[in-house]
């Protein structure tokens, strides 16, 4: 018996997640320009591990798997989980990645729409645990060609220092862990670009620019991205303005590290983060907070993925406790 | 330019209203059979004033209002009454309901009008009367209009709102009705007006009818009133009552509240057109425009009889032969009806014609990705999707907490919905095992609380005899100490009562005892034939000379102790 409403507007989680996908090519473009295409490697093993472990899993459970593998959701998973980590790590790093977000964040919980923590991230955190070194070897812009990470990528020997240049955010932190100042680490460093990281200021415009498309299709609403943005860029600016030699700029901030990507594709994941507009404003803040702490303070050089699982936790609190006033339970209303 | 206010929310489907109102009102010919159902507004059903075999005039009434919440029913036409049975009824239930079956005689013969000047008439006789006139609000709601011509707890309103907004997408009966009878609407207005004492009428009419908007503008200046028409911008569900009053007036009615507290009435304009009718010229509710819409050749809108079958007015329009159903209403909130023969009635603004290709059943429902697009497009300001989540688990309390009783189910929510959720099935749920558990409690309640008041009043019972039955000893034993003797079969044992009150109690009961039984026991001696009588006194002679007689006892010569048991 089918009951009203008898039309619907032609949406769906797949449409949802297939833009989410086309929203991240821009980034990605910038990504493979600056860093070479080593990552699609990556990307490409992740999509395919993640739509098999989607189908075992459902099939595991009982459930039907071409509804759950063809929604994307697992190889939205997938790509975010690849562009968190660094594009050379060995093929079975990613496929742990894809193992630990997929069958045990997700999965493990109930699938999708029941996981309380972003499934990325968890197997981001898991990962920079677990494999430090492995997850902070990110090569330099232009450093590596093609056949070199394909190599590295397929097990290849790994010499730290001939494959890998330090982070913008690892430089930062090294020179001031010196005692130098932030004008002093930032000259004599070739880690760094314009705004950020060297090349990796590129790869941050690509995802505001994908960020944009979101917005525009209403896939995402405008607080989590300006929440997450305008913490960052307010307690580094008050920082910075109170002391520039000890502290980065804002634009470095916002334009190093994961900052776009979580800012348009991360913290907007709606499953596991907040949902009322007032909820998403604390949501987001919070992670931009506990990021900036984590790299200005902390031991690891971003923390975004921290941030973000910490926040996790807060959400059915923040959205129990920001629950919008009802239509016609409004106050001032006579 | 009247400045608006927005509500939250709503969408944007496609109107699909075009092709319906390409041409003027058609008035549907008299079908063979006419199947009115006696229950056609909220309240209490009507009782049938007919019987099978009776001939009925247009007009006449059929069913009486059962009290003041419930509404008039009336014959659609002249003919013969062939039956009063139960009929399936325009309800996806598929219940019947008691309905009277009128075979039209084809004379369309009018029954005694009785018209109104409304200035001249006391309000209550017009509110009678137009309860009596069957008059329904004709938005879909069928609430007895008369109930809502009451100006609010001040003895004024401050604002008169017609809702000609008409959001749903394929109705267009308000459209039409606007475009070709808007003085009848003014007019119905103008009365409406006079009863409620509002200093203001609004008229909202959605942008997306400019025709309407221009016809009921040039009918409010034809009639000199002073009421304003305001074209709102189009947006569902921009006509319902509470989100019309928000954008008119931008006041907000809080589910459970009435308008009237906030001096804000809203009728649809189809009602106010129909209590033009009564009043002015007499005709009671009897028939009513409605949209042919969806799967058929020539949309359009028909002046259709009440009772009138679906199927013969859908023939006009040719139906096409992929049809599946009926929907009655649009197809944001239609309800599905259980047959092609189902009558038209008060209520029906709209047969929507369904198949398969024009509302393809919904895709596979998929998980919730909690995205928030059920909030964002949910005019009572809402959260669906924790609603839909509490629901699931039957955690209806906290469904409750999350104002669940606040949705208008109005659609707007699974309408965009990317994981093709029924959520309005999950809210139709949890509200009717809301209201089946708080119906389970009050049985329960109500059982408890005789169960205790039984045990009380035995309780009670108890005591008042106790106290009873010691006031009364208390005043014999003080009788008994002033009056030493009372009468002649008590005499000996109340001359002891001085000696010992107790046993003069005793004694007193023992007496009065005895004195009620030779009065209250019938007696086999009394009333008895002459035989018998003779019969008698033969035995009794016997027994003196057999020296049996008894003791001696009460006049007349008693029977003995067996004499009871004699007894037939």
């Amino acid at each position: 018996m089918i009951h009203s409403p008898y039309i619907r507007k032609p949406a769906s989680v797949q449409r949802v997640m297939g833009t989410v996908l086309v929203a991240l090519l821009p980034g990605l473009a910038a990504y493979v320009w600056q860093f070479g295409a080593g990552i699609l490697v990556n990307l490409a093993l992740a999509s395919v591990a993640a739509i098999a472990i989607e189908a075992l899993v459902m099939r595991l459970r009982k459930r039907p798997v071409a509804l759950a593998v063809g929604d994307l959701s697992a190889v939205v998973t997938a790509w975010l989980v690849v562009l968190s980590i660094p594009p050379i790590v060995p093929w079975w790093i990613t496929l742990l990645a894809v193992i630990i977000s997929i069958g045990v964040a997700k999965h493990l919980y109930g699938g999708l729409g029941q996981n309380p923590f972003n499934p990325a991230m968890v197997a981001f955190c898991a990962l920079i645990v677990a494999y430090p070194a492995l997850m902070s070897q990110w090569p330099g812009a232009g450093q590596l060609d093609f056949a070199a990470q394909l190599d590295l990528i397929l097990g290849g020997a790994r010499q730290p220092d001939g494959i890998t240049a330090a982070t913008a955010l690892d430089a930062l932190r090294t020179g001031m862990r010196s005692g130098a100042s932030v004008g002093t680490v930032f000259s004599g460093n070739s880690a760094f670009g314009i705004a950020g990281g060297r090349g990796w200021e590129w790869v941050a415009a690509g995802y505001a620019l994908g960020g944009l498309i979101l917005l525009g299709t209403r896939v995402i609403t405008w607080h989590l991205p300006a929440a997450f943005i305008a913490m960052l860029a307010v307690v580094s600016g008050l920082f910075w303005l109170i002391d520039p030699a000890q502290h980065a700029s804002p634009l470095f901030h916002l334009a190093s590290g994961g900052a776009m990507l979580a800012a348009f594709f991360i913290v907007t994941d709606p499953v596991s983060g907040a949902t009322t507009p007032r909820g998403k404003l604390i949501f987001a803040a919070g992670i931009a907070l506990i990021a900036w702490l984590i790299r200005s303070f902390g031991a690891y050089p971003d923390g975004i993925a921290f941030g973000v699982l910490l926040m996790n936790i807060c959400v059915p609190l923040i959205d129990m406790k920001t629950q919008p006033p009802v239509f016609g339970h409004r106050g001032g209303n006579s | 330019m009247r400045s608006l206010f927005r509500f939250h929310g709503g969408v944007k489907p496609a109107t699909n209203k075009a092709a319906s109102t390409s041409e003027p009102i058609v008035k549907a010919p008299l079908p063979p059979r006419l199947v009115v159902p006696l229950h056609q507004s909220i309240g209490g059903t009507p009782h049938p004033l007919v019987r099978a075999g009776q001939r009925v005039l247009k007009g006449e009434l059929i069913g009486a209002a059962d009290g003041n919440v419930s509404s008039a029913v009336h014959a659609p036409t002249s003919g013969l009454v062939t039956a009063v049975e139960p009929a399936l009824m325009a309800h996806p239930s598929g219940l019947t309901m008691l309905s009277v079956i009128i075979e039209p005689d084809g004379e369309d013969r009018w029954a005694e009008l009785d018209r109104l000047n409304y200035k001249s008439t006391p309000p209550d006789e017009l509110r009678d009367f137009v309860r009596d006139a069957g008059i329904v609000g004709l938005g879909g709601a069928v609430f007895p209009t008369h109930l809502k011509m009451n100006p609010g707890r001040e003895g004024r309103t401050r604002t008169l709102v017609l809702n000609g907004a008409e959001c749903e997408p394929f109705i267009t009966c308000d459209d039409m009705l606007m475009r070709e009878r808007a003085a009848g609407i003014v007019k119905g207005t103008a009365i409406l007006r006079h009863l409620l004492q509002a200093d203001e009428v609004l008229i909202g009419i959605e942008d997306n009818k400019p025709e309407a908007v221009a016809a009921m503008q040039t009918a409010v200046r034809a009639e000199g009133e002073s009421m304003e028409v305001v074209a709102i911008p189009t947006r569902y569900p921009a006509g319902g009552a509470k989100q019309l009053i928000r954008v008119l007036t931008g006041i907000e009615v809080p589910h459970g509240r009435r308008s009237t507290d906030f001096g804000v009435q809203c009728f649809n304009v189809g009602t106010a057109y129909a209590v033009f009718e009564a009043l002015t010229c007499g005709h009671p509710l009897i028939s009513r425009i409605v949209t042919v819409a969806g799967n058929v050749d020539r949309p359009r809108n028909y002046e259709v009889l009440i009772g009138t079958p679906m199927s013969d007015v859908v023939r006009l329009s040719g139906q096409r032969t992929d049809t599946t159903r009926y929907l009655m209403g649009g197809p944001m909130m239609g309800m599905r009806m259980p047959g092609f023969d189902v009558p038209v009635v008060k209520a029906t603004n709209c047969i929507l014609v369904a198949s398969d290709a024009l509302f393809p059943p919904p895709p596979p429902e998929q998980a919730c990705i909690r995205c928030g697009e059920c909030a964002r497009a949910c005019p009572a300001d809402l959260q669906p999707f924790e609603l839909y989540w509490f629901s699931r688990a039957k955690n209806f309390g906290k469904a409750q907490e999350y104002n669940l009783f606040d949705c208008i189910e109005c659609g707007c929510c699974a309408y965009v919905c990317p994981s093709h959720i029924p959520l309005v099935d999950y809210y139709r749920f949890s509200k009717s095992e809301i209201w089946a558990r708080e119906r389970d409690k009050s049985a329960s309640d109500q059982a408890r609380e005789r169960f205790e008041f039984r045990n009380f009043r035995q309780e009670r019972e108890k005591e008042e005899k106790a106290a009873k039955l010691a006031a009364k000893a208390a005043e014999t034993r003080a009788k008994l100490a002033t009056e030493p003797a009372v009468d002649g079969a008590a005499a000996t044992p109340a001359a002891d009562a001085a000696e010992d009150p107790k046993k003069a109690l005793i004694a007193a009961a023992l007496a009065r005892a005895q004195a009620q039984r030779a009065a209250a026991q019938p007696k086999n001696t009394d009333n008895l034939s002459a035989e018998t009588q003779a019969e008698i006194e033969q035995i009794e002679a016997r027994r003196r000379t057999t020296g049996n007689a008894p003791a001696s006892g009460p006049a007349p010569a008693g029977t003995g102790a067996s004499a009871p048991d004699t007894q037939p």
